[in-house]
């Protein structure tokens, strides 16, 4: 039996306002417990929802990020349940008229690949408040700093086939988000968390099969891991005779599994309907034109000129389009080096994106900045230095020993392209080893690497090698 | 129309309401008049009706993005039945 | 009895003004005759004896430093359902018996900031549910007029402390009625304003898109003073309305000649009171004295209004009192076994019956699958009614009529049968489906007990309303009457 998987994720993105969705209460991570819940917060009697407006500007850049429809009128309706960190015993949501509508993204989940994963919406909710289960024996501790906390809820389409590709998606909007400042990305924080809705159908199925949603996942191994984990316990579940329950379950990463939720076992009766206390939410066109003049160029535009203009492959335009600050300095950087693109990725990408992980930096705190690299590449390709001198001159770069011309400078690492001093090496080598020179004319053509070695270990790695393989070979002709 | 005992717990659950026993069917016929009240809405057409949620055709205000909240911790807390560490304590939850 | 207490608002600042009493002065013998009447009639749940004798204390020096504003020192009793700083607030209900609010409501502010003087917190139907104060945790109030009948409801504390002038006036709320319906019983003036002209921050929601504050008074000059300082833009309720306010009290003696007032034939047709019937012709033979036109108009989808009421509100309601969960506040039963239980017994305890039906059937209207056959189809007749309005609007400027079908029945009477009860509020519920202004004022007595004339605005026409009352009460004296001359 050959199974496939449908999978939809709903991802919540905590937005970065000062202020709470309808409250002027602090976001601020980290605070004393309950010291940032205010009235409004606390759904103490007779309080009131009154709408942040930075909340409507992030909603509205999301969607023209993702192409999608803005909603001109949305409103907010009452999702009605009781649990202790839910103190109004309603979540505010948005039900049928959300401020996003349908949408889109492109993914790659694997090089040379690319996929469209629609999404179905994107809509405002206040977040709830933390139940601290470990605190207090036989009883819950509920603190509401984060209740009142803006979310946006990201629906996909059920378009996604594999945890591979779930992974992908999710990280492309966890990129996104942050490309356009509207969330700060900090998983560890629970700044972005992923519920994946999971279910199995026999290949050629039309009808689909019966979903499990596993909540609350907040790491992208985590994600691949529990939607593995789920898929492989759905078909084991049907082989061996039984039915998929539609149900909430949790990960457990310990164990690497996902169990049912006891608590929410029941199906919930929202009972939705829209809040009288809040009005609707007009969003004009006007509106929509002001935020898109606010955005920078998105990834997904970036990435394909990227690949269109500039000729870079797909997984280098993919890399250097993801985050704003690579992209940046990439674009920094190309501006003092016009034309040398796959140059400036293979060096961003490789030995600059390497140090700093090593050092555990990102690319704003970068010692070498976009035009000191410019600087550097400059050199390799005017011949000043070659690939592998260049290699040297980055580190002293990094180590804050000047710019690519002072450290050539000071440490005479011009390449040797004079043909005369070249020419000079090369017969001092062929002098000094006899031997090898009657091997390489009996036709081991092996033995030029030991030469070219010999020359640039003579040279100090200055000899220009293009140069040094022409006029090595004219000279060993018998 | 009719609600029945059962259909009186179910909502009763739903709404978190504790209700005694005998008094479920007393709740029921209650109800069931309200909501043959009700029924009437039915007497009179509204096909393309808009609903109306507010009197007034108004939108929502938005307010500015600043957190001016000051922490009222403790005065919010003296009227709560049961804080420790500042934290709001309930009959354990499992997950 | 000191005559001070039969005051009214007007006469206390003319008195204040000239120094012939202090504002302690008058607190005392509102508090004096509170502590006698009040044990019987029922009508304050807390009377804030020291905190009013201090705030008397602050106004005087006020008042004598010459920086008094029109309401400095009066004082007020204030309906239990709106949050006061540090003072118990019970919405008539088990489930805040101990609340103390930690913070003040946008129209206790309002006062507080011309220094006025609160006498108490006034009794009150749980939850603003009901219409007759029978609903009450803290017991019924009695009827200031008849002691064996209910004063009206849910602001029946309000209505019944004004009446037997324990305060020359109080603030109520108004739902379906709540406001109207029990001035008419009392035999005071009560406006409910447009929905939006005062701010609801502060006033423990019962249903959010139909409740408004209003004041209580025994003159409709008392209500212009008391809701100029009610109404008002405030940033805290999205749905508080930022509209200039006018002067109320400058329109009042306008000339009432050429005024179109519509008649609407489904508030006198079958279902009102014979007696009450007759005291409403002669008001509106009064009006016509006065130069005003009468018009007959109709409304057609007035009987409709009280199924789609109550739909509404019982939804609303059923969410708006899931907060009251014995967590953070208020009621918490003994020694809950887990939280279903902490729920579900602190709310069982902590709420009474017509309360809990009215979350019962909110909660099923709004249950999977129903929704549209209830509470969608219910806004839509809401639009329908409001339309009929706009309608008469367009031939008349004012809609007058009985404010209550019946004069205020014996207690006990009704409280066996819910849907009777909710059938009584006929003629007031329309008003807070459209959201429109509507005030009741003393127009005569059947069977010895006040009857209510109703007058409806069109939005934000309150200084046209109360010009309208106000002139009545130049030409009729039902407005100066009070129980103990009877």
């Amino acid at each position: 039996m050959q199974w496939e998987t449908v999978i939809g994720l709903e991802i919540h993105a905590q937005l970065a306002t000062k202020s709470k969705i309808f409250s002027a209460a602090s976001t601020a991570f980290g605070a004393e417990p309950n010291t940032q819940a205010c009235a409004v917060d606390l759904g103490l009697p007779g309080v009131l929802p009154v709408l942040n407006k930075e909340v409507v500007n992030m909603a509205i850049k999301f969607g023209v990020a993702i192409d999608a429809e803005i909603g001109r009128e949305s409103v907010f309706a009452r999702k009605n349940y009781f649990y202790p960190d839910l103190p109004k015993g309603y979540q505010i949501s948005q039900m049928d008229l959300p401020i996003v509508g349908k949408g889109q993204l492109t993914i790659s989940p694997e090089e040379g690949t690319s996929k469209v994963i629609g999404i179905t919406r994107a809509h405002l909710e206040e977040d709830a408040g933390k139940s601290l289960h470990d605190q207090f024996p036989g009883q819950t501790g509920v603190d509401l700093n984060r209740a009142g906390t803006p979310l946006l809820e990201i629906v996909s389409d059920p378009d996604i086939s594999s945890a591979k590709e779930a992974v992908a998606y999710a990280r492309k909007i966890h990129s996104l988000v942050q490309f356009i400042e509207i969330c700060d990305g900090n998983m560890a924080q629970g700044s972005l968390r992923c519920d994946a809705n999971v279910s199995v159908r026999p290949v050629g199925q039309q009808e689909l099969g019966t979903r499990a949603e596993i909540k609350n996942i907040n790491s992208f191994r985590f994600l691949e891991r529990a939607i593995n984990f789920e898929i492989e316990r759905q078909i084991d579940l049907i082989e061996d005779g039984g039915t998929v329950v539609q149900e909430t379950r949790l990960y457990d990463s310990e164990k690497n599994e996902t169990r049912s939720m006891r608590s929410k076992e029941e199906a919930n009766d929202y009972r939705y309907f829209p809040d009288p206390d809040l009005l609707p939410v007009r969003v004009t066109d006007e509106d929509i034109e002001r935020i898109r003049a606010t955005l920078p160029e998105l990834p997904e535009q970036k990435r394909l000129r990227y690949i269109n203009e500039l000729k870079l492959s797909d997984y280098n335009s993919e890399l250097l389009s993801s985050s704003r600050e690579i992209a940046d300095f990439f674009e920094t950087a190309l501006a003092q080096l016009p034309g040398q693109s796959s140059l400036l990725a293979n060096w961003i990408l490789g030995d600059l994106t390497g140090a700093l992980n090593k050092s555990e930096m990102g690319f704003a705190d970068s010692p070498i900045n976009p035009e000191q690299l410019a600087g550097l590449l400059k050199r390799i390709n005017d011949n000043t230095i070659s690939g592998k001198i260049a290699k040297e001159v980055f580190e002293a770069m990094w180590n804050g020993e000047g710019s690519a011309d002072e450290i050539i400078d000071s440490k005479g690492l011009k390449q040797i392209t004079d043909s005369g001093a070249i020419e000079k090496l090369i017969d001092d080598v062929i002098a000094e080893n006899p031997g090898q020179v009657e091997q390489f004319r009996a036709g081991k053509e092996k033995v030029l690497g030991f030469f070219v070695g010999q020359i640039m270990k003579q040279s100090k790695g200055k000899a220009n090698p293009g140069q040094v393989n022409q006029l090595l070979r004219e000279k060993l002709k018998p | 129309m009719s609600l029945k005992t059962e259909d009186v717990k179910n909502i009763a659950h739903l709404a978190r309401l504790a209700i005694d026993d005998d008094a479920v069917a007393d709740y029921a016929s209650d109800l069931s008049n309200i909501l043959d009240l009700v029924d009437q809405m039915n007497q009179v057409n509204t096909d393309n009706v808009q609903p109306m949620a507010h009197p007034m055709d108004s939108q929502q205000r938005l307010r500015d993005d600043e957190a001016s909240e000051p922490n009222q911790r403790d005065k919010f807390q003296s009227v709560a039945p049961d804080v420790e560490s500042g934290l709001y304590r309930v009959p354990k939850v499992i997950e | 009895m000191n005559k001070n207490t039969s005051s009214t608002i007007k006469e206390l600042q003319t008195g204040l003004a000239q120094g012939k009493f202090s504002s302690t002065e008058i607190t005392a013998d509102y508090l004096t005759k509170i502590n006698l009447l009040n044990p019987d009639i029922n009508a304050f749940i807390t009377v804030t004896q020291e905190k009013a004798l201090e705030q008397a204390k602050v106004a005087d020096k006020i008042i004598a430093d010459g920086k008094g504003t029109a309401l400095t020192g009066i004082p007020l009793a204030h309906k239990d359902i709106f949050c006061t700083d540090g003072t118990r607030t019970t919405c008539g209900s088990r489930m805040l018996e101990d609340f103390k609010a930690p913070y003040n409501a946008n129209v206790i502010e309002n006062f507080e900031n011309q220094h006025t003087v609160m006498l108490g917190k006034t009794n009150m139907d749980e939850f603003a549910m009901g219409s007759s104060n029978e609903n009450s945790f803290y017991g019924p109030v009695k009827n200031p007029w008849a002691m064996d009948s209910v004063p009206g409801g849910s602001s029946g504390g309000s209505a019944a402390a004004v009446a037997a002038g324990l305060a020359p006036a109080a603030t109520g709320t108004d739902t379906g009625g709540s406001i109207r319906q029990p001035a008419a019983f009392c035999g005071i003036t009560g406006l409910k304003p447009t929905y939006g002209r005062v701010s609801r921050y502060g006033m423990i929601a019962y249903a959010s898109s139909l409740d408004q504050g209003g004041p209580m008074a025994h003159t409709a000059e008392d209500c212009a003073i008391l809701l100029q300082s009610m109404a008002g833009f405030d940033k805290r309720d999205s749905t508080s309305i930022d509209k200039e306010i006018p002067d109320y009290t400058a329109s009042l003696n306008n000339n009432l000649s050429g005024l179109k007032i519509g008649l609407p034939k489904e508030y006198f047709a079958e279902g009102l009171n014979v007696d009450v019937a007759k005291n409403i012709d002669e008001a509106i033979k009064q009006y016509e004295k006065m130069g005003a036109v009468i018009k007959d108009i109709s409304l057609p989808n007035s009987k409709i209004a009280i199924p789609t009421y109550y739909v509404v509100a019982m939804a609303e309601c059923s969410s708006n009192l899931s907060r009251f969960d014995g967590v953070r506040f208020g009621h918490r039963c003994e020694d809950p076994k887990d939280l279903e239980d902490l729920y579900k017994r602190s709310r069982g305890e902590g709420f009474g019956e017509e309360v809990k039906r009215r979350i019962l059937i909110g909660a099923y209207t709004l249950s999977a699958g129903y929704y549209d056959a209830f509470y969608l189809k219910a806004q839509k007749l809401r639009r329908l009614i409001s339309q009929d309005f706009t309608t008469a609007f367009e031939e008349v400027d004012i809609i007058a009529g009985p404010t209550t079908p019946e004069v205020a029945w014996v207690t006990g009477d009704k409280s066996d049968d819910p849907v009777s009860m909710y059938l009584q509020d006929i003629y007031t519920i329309s008003v807070n489906l459209a959201g429109l202004p509507g005030m009741s004022i003393p127009a005569g007595f059947a069977d010895e007990k006040p009857v209510g004339l109703q007058l409806i605005g069109n939005y934000f026409d309150e200084s046209r309303l109360l010009n309208a009352a106000h002139q009545f009460q130049q030409n009729t004296d039902w407005h100066q009457m009070s129980p103990e001359e009877k």
